[in-house]
């Protein structure tokens, strides 16, 4: 298919959701849809957003296609990357159809999803437990502020070294950021918890066991969540930087490869692919988060609407 | 500490010992001191995964050598250097940015859209592009740190500039301030905590950065003595960059905290 | 065991005494002490601190802030324990320095600060208490809490969140939480502290016909001397750290209490008496510096 249909089904898909987002807006104040998008297009807001969009991507090309600038002379222009993103036969093998293109996302996203799927579930357990009792965090806070500052990265050629493959040490090293931050996260969690509620469950009669699910539990998830979400974005960081180093597949390393292999325009596919992906994992982690915390949107929506 | 025992009154040496026999410091140390021993022992071959690890005592054996080799201590040189140039360029950008998009609504419709789709691009993302782009290989690994630090920063200082509660600047107005005495005197100040914050968290993620362009990219420092080590199968050296990288890392938090404190006399930092 | 009240119009001077006295509830505070950091900082919160309650009253505790009623009343709850003295509660030993209290469901307190989980709705956090300890199935607590929440006029916020709520309805689901689980005793840690004063006319008198109707044994601590006066039997006032009993007021007003007492001679007669023995404590425990004690 001609990349200028795809472009346009793209354009015309995003057009669709601002749309409809338009008639959620147009029910809050009262107005028609018609009268709503009106509103929109046409704010100064609005405009300016869309301004500084393009300035950027004038700007880009500009520099780099239209006045050759020193620095920019190797840089690809905006206009290069997207044909070739949506070249059915693209010069340097990556765009949107080849195979090739999903199996570095599949890479990377199985092995980001594997590492902090692992992280957050010890990572909570962990952090419960050091919350929890006092016991436990005495033997374990000293040990976890010792390995702490060393930076993951700096873990990534012992990983290499003593894991059986590069496989398993990216995703050890991509799993122990996640894990330090969510271990953290949740101890801050279940240190904010107000003394009252425990007092007020165990005066109404609350075993030790149901205080952990009654009140620790769903006391400490806003903190919980939000941890989630900066490990799922040091997650990719991470592995990210394992990948350049050491690994084969992957965005990370589509990236470093496309660098040394001269081929420019698929570094800028790569990176953009990146942040897609990885906004599209935070934007999971933080609508799970909003479903099981509905009582916050609650609170948060009668705020909002009193203050 | 000294400090926390003239609050309660109690002499110092009180604290100290109540400290040293307090169940949290035995119980931390009883930790720490059995951590190393499994480490000792694991690696002397009773583990089986630690065959390639050395024991403790090599570790601390081959960090003594190190510790006389100029080029060690020229590395934490040139790693500290390309963590400050980057660390301290985004504070210098991205201070104003997130002031400007939190107090005019305008700028903020201008960047704000490019600012949170540049964001989720991780930093190491940049390098290819970075090395593309700048001239020389210091300046590149410059700017990845940078990259790192400043969108934190950023993120930081636009949400104080929202949370600023609105009597403070109803107050300034009607005692007839004019929106620049407003800016200087009311919005700085109170950004100040979410500045700090930004700080703390910046410098973190520059020194991760600086250890992975390094060992990607760069020719110095110590990321890259560590990646050296690695390829020379020089296993105890690894682990010595490891703790050099952690120490250098924890130096700097600390030196964060303290601009940090010295720039909010009023509030101590956890 | 509680029997429906049965009032008898009484002339106004004597105090009201109910036909039908509940039967639990007595308790009975001896020479109560509570050192805190014996070693270190050696803070004394308590000493020598002594009252009885009589099955069924309604006590006010007054004083000046940091003097130790919370401390005192973390002690009947079993939130901390007592370093000297004893607490017998229907003739059994509820608090000695051997035996430390433990909280229950025959001791529930209502928080200062409103405990009430905000991530369980409203009929969840009414029905815990009776389904945690087993005593009922999940569906009959359900209909008890309901027929509750119905006599106190929050139907049809039970599928909300306490976030939802005002502090006034907030304190009145709190109250049918505790109320649910038949206490011997009901602890009031300052629960109107927070509110406006209208809203706070309004929980007085909520609490005033719930007592009328149930006529447990309430421990309520306040800095509101007028408060203290117009719901209580009797007023404790207590003094500035170390905190002792330092005055005792019977209240001889009629029940139910009307707002109209308010300004009667009676009432600012008490008033008066309340207000110097309070002010002087107060006065000292300001010199001190006393910082309010959480």
């Amino acid at each position: 298919m001609n990349p200028y249909i795809i472009l346009s089904l793209l354009f015309a898909a995003l057009l669709a959701v601002g749309a409809w987002r338009q008639k959620k807006k147009a029910a809050l104040y009262d107005i028609s849809w018609a009268a709503q998008i009106k509103e929109t297009l046409t704010s100064k807001s609005f405009l300016l957003q869309m301004a500084g969009f393009v300035c950027f991507i004038t700007f880009w090309h500009v520099c780099v296609v239209a006045l050759r600038l020193p620095w920019f002379n190797r840089l690809p222009g905006p206009w290069e990357c997207l044909v070739e993103w949506l070249n059915p036969d693209p010069d340097y093998g990556i765009s949107i159809y080849t195979k090739d293109y999903y199996t570095h996302i599949l890479y990377s996203t199985y092995r980001a999803t594997t590492a902090f799927v692992l992280a957050s579930a010890l990572g909570i357990c962990f952090g419960l437990m050091m919350g929890w009792s006092r016991k436990f965090y005495d033997y374990s806070f000293p040990l976890v502020e010792l390995i702490r500052p060393v930076p993951p990265l700096a873990w990534v050629p012992l990983a290499i070294l003593v894991l059986p493959g590069i496989e398993p040490a990216v995703i050890f090293v991509t799993f122990l950021v996640a894990f330090f931050v969510t271990t953290l996260n949740t101890l801050l969690g279940v240190q904010s918890i107000d003394e009252s509620y425990f007092r007020a469950a165990r005066c109404l009669g609350a075993s030790k066991k149901q205080l952990l699910f009654d009140v620790v539990l769903p006391g400490a998830m806003p903190f919980i969540f939000t941890g989630l979400q900066i490990s799922m974005g040091a997650a990719w960081f991470s592995l990210v930087a394992g990948e350049m180093i050491a690994a084969q597949y992957g965005l990370g390393y589509l990236i470093w490869d496309s660098y040394s292999l001269i081929q420019y325009p698929v570094i800028v596919i790569g990176m953009v692919t990146l942040g897609l992906v990885g906004w599209a994992s935070s934007a999971i982690v933080r609508s799970i988060g909003r479903k099981l915390m509905a009582w916050r949107e609650r609170e948060l929506n009668v705020c909002n609407l009193g203050g | 500490m000294a400090r926390a025992a003239k609050m309660y009154g109690v002499s110092f040496t009180v604290k100290v010992r109540r400290l040293f026999s307090s169940k949290g410091f035995v119980r931390g140390s009883l930790a720490v001191f059995t951590f190393f021993l499994l480490w000792q022992i694991g690696s002397m071959g009773l583990l089986p995964f630690m065959h390639a690890i050395p024991t403790p005592i090599e570790v601390v054996k081959v960090f003594w050598e190190f510790l006389h080799l100029t080029k060690y201590w020229q590395s934490w040189g040139n790693s500290f250097l390309r963590v400050a140039y980057g660390f301290v360029a985004a504070q210098i950008l991205g201070i104003p940015l997130g002031l400007g998009m939190g107090w005019n609504r305008n700028f903020k419709d201008l960047t704000y859209p490019l600012f949170e789709l540049l964001r989720p691009i991780p930093p190491l993302a940049w390098v290819p592009v970075s090395i593309l782009f700048w001239p020389t290989n210091e300046t590149s690994i410059a700017f990845i740190t940078f990259i790192g630090a400043f969108f934190t920063i950023v993120l930081n200082v636009l949400g104080g500039v929202s949370s600023i509660p609105r009597e403070l600047t109803n107050a300034a107005v009607s005692f007839g301030a004019s929106p620049k005495q407003i800016f200087w005197r009311i919005v700085l100040p109170a950004t100040i905590p979410s500045i700090a914050t930004g700080m703390m968290v910046g410098i973190g993620i520059t020194w991760n950065v600086v250890i992975a362009a390094e060992m990607i990219a760069g020719n110095t420092g110590l990321g890259r003595m560590t990646w050296e080590a690695y390829l020379a199968s020089h296993t105890a050296g690894i682990i010595v960059g490891m703790i050099s990288i952690g120490v250098a890392g924890y130096v700097s938090s600390m030196a964060v905290k303290a601009i940090s404190e010295w720039l909010m006399p009023w509030k101590k930092i956890f | 065991m509680q029997e429906v009240l049965k009032t008898k119009e009484a002339d106004q001077s004597s105090r009201q005494v109910p036909e039908c006295l509940t039967t639990e509830g007595a308790l009975s505070i001896r020479e109560v002490g509570k050192i805190y950091d014996p070693e270190g900082v050696h803070v004394e919160a308590l000493a020598k601190c002594s009252m009885e309650i009589t099955a069924g009253e309604f006590v006010a505790i007054v004083g000046p802030s940091g003097c130790g009623k919370s401390t005192l009343l973390n002690i009947m709850a079993g939130f901390d324990n007592l370093t000297e003295g004893e607490i017998f509660l229907d003739n059994q030993p509820l608090a000695t320095v051997d035996q430390p209290p433990r909280p229950g469901p025959d001791r529930v307190v209502v928080f200062q600060q409103g405990a009430l989980f905000p991530w369980k709705t409203v009929l969840e956090n009414v029905i815990y208490g009776p389904v945690v300890q087993k005593g009922m199935s999940v569906s009959e607590a359900e209909k008890r809490a309901k027929e509750m929440l119905m006599r106190v006029g929050l139907i049809g916020t039970e599928n909300s969140y306490p976030g939802q709520l005002s502090s006034g309805m907030q304190r009145r689901v709190e109250i049918t939480r505790a109320l649910i689980n038949n206490p011997k005793i009901l602890l009031l840690d300052e629960p109107y502290r927070a509110m406006d004063t209208i809203t706070k006319g309004a929980s007085h008198q909520y609490l005033l016909e719930l007592y009328d109707l149930t006529r447990k044994t309430i421990f309520f601590i306040t800095h509101d001397l007028e408060e203290a006066l117009f719901l209580a039997d009797t007023v404790h006032v207590m003094t500035s750290r170390p905190g002792f009993i330092k005055k005792t007021l019977a209240v001889n007003l009629p029940r139910p209490r009307n707002f109209s007492m308010l300004i009667s001679k009676q009432f600012m007669e008490m008033k008066a008496e309340l207000v110097e023995a309070v002010h002087q404590e107060a006065l000292k425990a300001f010199i001190a510096g006393e910082r309010e004690m959480a």
